[in-house]
């Protein structure tokens, strides 16, 4: 993937330019809202990581306002060190897809990108999702590995669901509880966990390849094959 | 009564000059005030009793003359009626001594005198049946009287009157008397402008003193309150604020000591791991753990951080733009799902009873995260096998979200300071938290304008919520 990343901190920038290319990604630096902005207008990318605070008279809000108001729609996902909720809805109302704040984990700024690039690509109305050999029908909202059919709780299916959108992607615990849950702060007991563990009791107990894997000091991935 | 009124706006003459100056000091524009006020009642008690007295007996006076007029001519009407006896009747009511004062005059037709107490037709009575006040000249002695001519039958002219020397002594008096009252009444107004205007000064002087002294940092003055029920509810509003902000002075500098005493903790713990690290690991692997367990240990500054200013968020009170009519049922019984599955694998009961409606204006984020808050403790604090309450209902206007433990509880003595930022119970020193949970949820609840109350389970602790219900 080519992700642009807008950040003018040199250590922040560094480490999410190194990281995200050891996971793959092509990227492109750009430390100032000016360049981001010509980079972001000029070539195409798969998301853009964005400051909300940048030098150059152009600062995140800005340069996003200005890319949608030329149709364009890569996902955006804001970085930045305004935490509050009311900086998180502006950021999100103007057109910003994600909203990650500082300090972050890498990990989840990684899941978050990934989770956002897959999100451009399922735009048309899905009525089945796969993984391995289990399957969700998302009309009679049924689950079934294999030939035999499991019996999931709403939460569970939503659950599930999620993490068969996201399949092959790691999967944080905050993205499960803003995604699934739809909370935004974090509990400070482990109750993703264990609604995760319990799912993993339907879906993976019986059966000899486990498909929800849990990824250390990051969240989960849904995949068929072993990590 | 020209007079009168002369002297009842004596004092609004003496306020004319400089009256501009006079109205830009809010003190003086109330004694002014004050000033016009007493002497427009004073103007009117002086019209009023003038009009009582001097016109009471003015009529009374008319009257008479009239109804003695009416007699009189009664006698001149024919067929029987002549001057003769009009003459007769007038010469016995001069005589009589109930009728002195009154004054007569009947003439004939030639203008010859024939009966009555008048030395002559008096000079300026021109028209007849009009009333006139003029010197008369009776029985040789000098009067003022009240007079009113008419014409008989056969031409004789007839002069009914009254002496009005006394009448006039009184209007005298009166005026007099008026005159005077007049003049007390500017002192006074003048002296009551002066009184009320310093009293004014007084008060206002008593507020500038204490506001200037709390703007110079002495936070503990306060406003007097008994000087007047009008200003005694502006220094019980200003009092009210200055105990709000020397409150919130008070959290600022609670908030920047336990910041630096309880953030040393966890920084020095980090700082230790990494330079332990440097200075003894032995292999990769070593010092890999070290650095994860010294970023779990900055992970945990920053989740103090972020509670911090998330209470600092809501206490500034911006999140109440964002607030909605909303029902709490369905999201209480998601967190009752969400809890459950924890509970359970801890070995623990959660027992949630949630009683639809809920209705309450506000922040459901919010809530959800207090909530929350209640339930992690509540699950940090209890046993296996011990149960765990989530209770919400509607009573009397008021939304009442229950969490109780059976855990140790918080000591009656801790219970007021519990949801101080930072704050951590003896009992709670060697369980994990950072003692900003119980804060942020008073903080939610004085938000929504409720109360976070925290009673005694016997054993545990009983956390209640009451959030006002929406209309």
């Amino acid at each position: 993937m080519r992700i642009l990343v807008v950040e003018d901190d040199k250590d922040v920038a560094g480490f999410v330019v190194k990281g995200l290319r050891e996971a793959g990604h092509t990227v492109e630096h750009a430390d100032n809202g000016r360049d981001g902005l010509f980079l972001a207008a000029s070539e195409n990318f798969d998301a853009i990581i964005l400051d909300r605070m940048l030098p150059g008279g152009i600062d995140g809000l800005r340069l996003m306002e200005t890319l949608r108001a030329q149709d364009n729609t890569t996902p955006v996902l804001f970085l930045s060190a305004l935490g509050q909720v009311d900086d998180r809805v502006k950021g999100l109302k103007a057109g910003g897809d994600d909203y990650l704040t500082k300090p972050f984990a890498f990990a989840e700024l990684l899941a978050r990108v990934e989770a956002l690039t897959r999100r451009g690509k399922m735009d048309g109305p899905m009525t089945r999702l796969s993984v391995g050999d289990l399957e969700m029908d998302l009309l009679s909202r049924s689950v079934r590995r294999g030939e035999q059919k499991i019996e999931l709780q709403p939460r569970e299916f939503r659950l599930l669901e999620y993490l068969m959108r996201h399949a092959g992607q790691v999967v944080t615990r905050t993205m499960l509880l803003e995604g699934v849950w739809d909370y935004h702060f974090d509990p400070q007991t482990n109750v993703i966990d264990v609604h995760v563990s319990r799912l993993r009791q339907k879906i993976d107990k019986p059966f000899e390849l486990p498909l929800l894997h849990t990824v250390r000091n990051a969240g989960y991935m849904l995949r068929a094959e072993e990590v | 009564m020209k007079e009168t009124a002369a002297d009842g706006t004596a004092a609004g003459k003496a306020r004319k000059p400089g009256y501009r100056r006079l109205v830009r000091s809010a003190g003086r524009r109330f004694a002014v005030l004050y000033a016009l006020m007493f002497g427009i009642s004073t103007c009117l008690l002086a019209v009023s009793l003038w009009y009582s007295t001097i016109g009471l007996v003015q009529r009374q006076v008319e009257n008479a003359i009239h109804s003695d007029d009416l007699a009189l001519t009664a006698l001149a009407q024919p067929p029987d009626g002549n001057l003769a006896e009009v003459a007769e009747a007038i010469a016995t009511r001069v005589l009589s001594p109930a009728d002195v004062g009154s004054i007569y005059l009947l003439v004939d037709g030639a203008g010859k005198r024939v009966a009555g107490n008048l030395d002559s037709w008096p000079r300026g009575l021109t028209e007849m049946n009009v009333w006139y006040q003029l010197p008369v000249s009776r029985d040789g002695t000098e009067s003022v009287a009240l007079l009113r001519a008419e014409t008989l039958p056969g031409g004789a002219k007839l002069i009914v009157g009254r002496d009005v020397r006394v009448r006039a002594q009184l209007w005298r008096v009166l005026r007099n008397g008026l005159i005077w009252t007049g003049f007390l009444m500017v002192v006074l107004g003048v002296v009551g402008a002066i009184v009320i205007r310093s009293i004014f000064r007084r008060m206002v002087r008593d507020i500038s003193i204490t506001s200037r002294a709390i703007a110079k940092g002495d936070l503990s003055r306060r406003l007097p309150v008994g000087v007047g029920e009008e200003f005694d509810e502006l220094a019980v509003i200003i009092n009210d604020m200055l105990d709000r902000i020397s409150r919130l002075m008070d959290g600022v500098r609670q908030v920047s000591n336990a910041i630096a005493h309880d953030l040393r903790t966890p920084v020095t713990r980090a700082r230790t791991r990494l330079e332990d690290a440097a200075l003894h690991a032995g292999s990769k692997e070593d010092m890999q753990a070290a650095i994860e367990r010294a970023i779990q240990d900055l992970d945990g500054i920053v989740g103090v951080f972020e509670a911090l200013l998330r209470i600092a968020e809501i206490e500034a009170g911006s999140r109440r733009a964002a607030f909605a009519s909303i029902d709490l049922t369905q999201t209480l019984w998601d967190m009752d799902e969400l809890y459950r599955a924890v509970a359970e694998e801890r070995g623990l009961h959660l027992r949630a009873i949630i009683n639809a409606p809920l209705p309450v204006f506000g922040d459901r984020e919010l809530v959800q995260q207090a909530v929350a808050n209640l339930l992690d403790n509540a699950l940090k604090f209890s046993a296996p096998g011990m149960t765990i309450d989530l209770s919400a209902r509607l009573e009397d206007g008021v939304v009442q979200i229950v969490v109780a433990d059976r855990g140790p509880g918080i000591a009656p003595a801790d219970r007021n300071r519990a949801t101080e930022r930072f704050f951590r119970a003896e009992a709670a020193r060697n369980t994990a938290g950072s003692g900003l949970g119980l804060a942020l949820v008073s903080a939610v609840a004085q938000l929504h304008n409720g109360t976070l109350q925290l009673f005694d389970n016997n054993p545990g602790l009983r956390a209640v919520i009451c959030l006002p219900s929406r209309e």
